[in-house]
Order: structure tokens, then sequence, then C-alpha cells
């Protein structure tokens, strides 16, 4: 209409249709990824296991043996040592997560992926670990072995 | 930095030669041109299809224990879950709605006619193809109307003389539909079918790239006769940039409609229950099935289940081949084959209403 007199308004008006254009489509584009995204995020597990959980029953343990067993959704180990003490920890290793096991021979706990040895008390002796185990309380329910989360002091 | 990248692409792939035909395709320009968009609505609506189906397999798990669960989980548990399925859901019948579209008016402006018959006979395929998706991708969530509804569908198929049998076999893993039904189906739907599927969608859009868009013939002759009247616009950037437009529209509405009208899940399948009254399949095999259903249970000493299966694998086969039946003569050209496609889209339509108001 008037762009022959004055050009300087049509190049503003050009500039505010492409920033609205660009800014709708910026916003349409947002609008599909932010719920794609959401949903790329897996909901939460809800973690059944509790802080107690029944680890083995007293007769199926012999001395100087380990029992994996299930606490939550992840595993730990259940010892009985040749005094008929019982000790239980976290049997997932802290170096790189796999599950560890009693090695009776060595009386000490031991990774077979990467050759990480952890005492009984659950400390990391030798090999990669970094962290020592979490150790679990453990009591006797009748003939139930029982393992308890620590009560954080 | 962008123009320095696209040169050093350049340089190494000469992107001018690629781009070049695409530079020079042009769109014919009239009052019937709105039709050429809805084979690109098809194409989009089957890209959301890929895209949200991947997406929904980071969950879902196939087996007749975890299906409905997974599916269940999805919708309430997962965020936007119930979004991305009932997005996953609506785009796949609105693809077929505008697969139908688009072939309908194919034929009407005379789209299929030489040089294109190859390019009619691939979207006819893509056709079939997609249907088998929808019936594939129906059975998924494993609820009682999608169990009934194959065991009908696996059953016509059954009805087909010698072979029937043993596809019926094949597509249930078994005599009866069962977890192994569901395996198969989920392998064909997720696997199969998007295999083929992309394939014949390369050669259907390389036939179309390579002839041109086709002109209707009364306006072609008309502009042959009159060369300063043809109205042509540039694919790129002018067609690209309405049917990028028609695109958004798409998104929208079908936005629209998996947020509004989010898809059910319903109950889930039970082998021995007996079938819901009033069960129906999905509404584009509604006319099969209605067919099926108005065909006596014997024809002279044809079996009508039988006759129908039969009937309606030859017309689909007639439909396949329809532009080798019309002589490239255009003096004898006579126009029966829209009275056929006129027929046919008034018999889909109306055995379509009378399926879905009949009880």
């Amino acid at each position: 209409m008037c762009a022959d007199h004055t050009p300087q308004p049509m190049t503003s008006r050009r500039r505010a249709i492409e920033v609205f254009l660009g800014g709708g489509l910026l916003a349409s584009l947002a609008s599909f990824l932010y719920p794609v995204l959401r949903f790329l995020v897996p909901p939460a597990v809800i973690d059944l296991g509790g802080d107690e959980v029944v680890a083995a029953k007293v007769a199926e343990m012999k001395p100087n043996t380990g029992k994996i067993f299930r606490f939550g959704s992840r595993p730990g180990l259940l010892i009985l040592n040749n005094d008929g003490t019982y000790r239980a920890l976290s049997a997932t290793c802290t170096h790189l997560g796999c599950t560890v096991q009693y090695r009776p021979d060595l009386r000490e706990i031991w990774c077979a992926c990467h050759n990480g040895i952890y005492d009984l008390n659950g400390r990391n002796v030798s090999g990669p670990p970094p962290r020592p185990l979490t150790v679990f309380d453990v009591h006797l329910r009748g003939d139930e072995i029982v393992v308890n989360r620590k009560r954080e002091a | 930095m962008i123009s320095a990248l696209i040169h050093w692409l350049d340089e190494r792939l000469n992107l001018e030669g690629i781009l070049a035909p695409f530079k020079h395709k042009t769109v014919p320009t009239h009052r019937l041109s709105y039709w050429y968009f809805f084979g690109g609505i098809t194409l989009f609506l089957f890209i959301i299809q890929v895209l949200t189906g991947i997406l929904l397999l980071l969950y879902y798990r196939p087996g007749a224990n975890e299906a409905f669960e997974s599916v269940q989980y999805i919708v309430t548990r997962v965020q936007f879950g119930w979004l991305i399925r009932s997005v996953h859901a609506w785009s796949a019948n609105l693809m077929i709605f505008t697969a139908f579209v688009h072939m309908f008016s194919v034929l009407f402006l005379k789209a299929y006619r030489k040089p294109r018959e190859l390019t009619w006979v691939t979207g006819v395929i893509l056709l079939v193809l997609v249907m088998g998706f929808g019936f594939s991708g129906y059975l998924l969530p494993w609820n009682t109307l999608a169990f009934f509804a194959t065991k009908v569908g696996t059953e016509i198929a059954g009805q087909v003389p010698i072979i029937g049998k043993p596809m019926m076999i094949f597509l249930r893993g078994g005599e009866e539909v069962t977890g192994a039904t569901l395996s198969r189906f989920f392998g064909f739907h997720v696997a199969v079918l998007p295999g083929l599927v992309t394939v014949l969608i390369a050669i259907h859009l390389f036939l179309v790239q390579r002839q041109g868009i086709s002109v209707p013939p009364k306006l072609d002759v008309q502009w042959t006769a009159n060369p300063s009247a043809r109205r042509e616009m540039k694919f790129f950037p002018n067609f690209m940039l309405r049917e990028m437009m028609a695109w958004y529209v798409a998104m929208g509405v079908l936005g629209a409609l998996a947020a509004i009208f989010p898809w059910n899940l319903g109950v889930k399948a039970d082998p021995f229950v007996s079938a819901p009254a009033g069960i129906k399949p999905e509404w584009y095999f509604l006319f099969m099935f209605q067919t099926l259903k108005v065909i006596p249970s014997k024809v002279w000493f044809v079996d009508g289940e039988v006759l129908g299966v039969l009937g309606c694998s030859l017309a689909g086969l007639l439909w396949l081949l329809l532009p080798f039946f019309e002589s490239d003569h255009p003096a004898r050209t006579k126009g029966w084959i829209t009275g056929l496609a006129i027929f046919a889209l008034a018999y889909v339509i109306g055995m379509s209403v009378y399926g879905y108001l009949a009880n």
C-alpha cells in the first residue's frame, strides 16, 4: 500500500510476521517435544521390599556358607559364620554393580567380575571396589532369619 | 556456520546435483489442486505412526499375560502415555481415511493412467499393507474387542478354498487365537509391515518424482491447446510450504482428537467369555464385513462365506489392476472407470453406514 513511500515499516512488518511465525512454530515444536521427553522418563518403581525381609530359615543355612536373598529390588548376602553368628550385607558390588558371593575358602566376600574382595564387615580390602558394602542388621524371629536396614543414627 | 557446513557437504556430495530435480519440479495449479495434498498428509501420518510406535515400544510387552497390563501401565502410569497411545490410534485411523481419500481422488482425476499404472499398483498394495497394520495393531492391547476381531478376521481368511486353512493357522500361530497369535501379530506390526511399507513408499515416491504430477485430462487438453493458460507452481519452496501448512493442520486435528477423545482400552481379553453384543470391526473393514453378512449362507451350491471372500479377493485384484483395463487410446476411452469409481465409492460408504447402523 504505502510501501513505495516508506519502505521502512514494510521491513519491520515482515520482521514482525517472521517473529510471530517462527515463535509459533517453536512453541508448537516445544509442545510436541515436551510430552515425548516426559514419556521417555520411566515412572519410578515402587519398592515394595520395605525395610525388613525374611532372608532365610535357620534350618537352611550351614556354617561357613552364604546365601543371596532378595531385599526389595536388590540382592542381599546372608552369611553364617563358623561361630554361629550371622552377617547380612548388600550384595551389590560398589565397583560396577555385579552381585558378590561368599567364598568359604577365603572367608571373605568376593566379586567375580573384577576380583574385588571385601572382608566380613563389608570393608573393601583389595581389588577395584571404591567403597564398603552396606551392612544390614540381622536377628532371629522363631526359625526365621530377619534382615533390617540399619536405622540412620 | 551452517553455510560453511552446507558448503563442506556440497563439495563432497554435490548437493546441487541431488536437489536439482526438486528445483525443476512443478505442481499444476487448478481448482482441484487441493486433492494433491492427501498423499502427503498420509505420508505425514505414517511418519507420526513410526515415531509414536517407537515410543510405545519402550513400554509395551507382547504376550497374553502382559500385553493388556503393559498398555494399561502406559495409559495410567507413564507420563503422557495416554496421549502418545491416543495419537497412535487416532493417527492410524486418520491415515487409513486419508489413504482412501487419496486413492479416490487419484481415480477421479485420472492420475492412474499411463504412464502412472505402477504408481497406482504400489499405492493399492500400500493401502492393503496399511490395513494390515490396522488389523495387526488392533490386537496388540489384547482386549476383548481385539480378541474377537482377530478371531473373526482370521476365520474369514480361513474361508478361502485350499490355502485358507493353512493361512489361518499361519496367521494365528496355531488353531486358535492365543498368546502365540499376539506374538506373531506383534512381529508383523513392528517388523514385517514397517519394512515392506517403507520400501513401497520409497518406490511410490520415486515414481511420483520421476513422472511428475499428473494434470487432469480435460485440463491437459485445454492447456495443450492454449499453453498460455497453463498454471504451475514450483514444488520447492511454493508447494512444499503449502504442504507443510497442510501437515501442520493435520497435526492440529490429530492432537485435538487425541486429547479430547482419548482412545479406550476396554476390558482384558478372555478366551472363555462370550462375544459382547453389537461387536463390529474397525470402520475400514466394515464394508467388507457387511458384505459378508448380507450374502446368504448358501448361494446355489456354494457356501456364502466362501463366495463372499472369493468375491472380495477378486474385486481387490481387479482394483489393483484397474489402470490396465482402460484403453490408452483417448478416443476409445469411455467413462466406464469413472462410473465404476462412483459405484465403488458409493458402495464402500453405503455398506459402511449400513454396517454401522445395523444390529
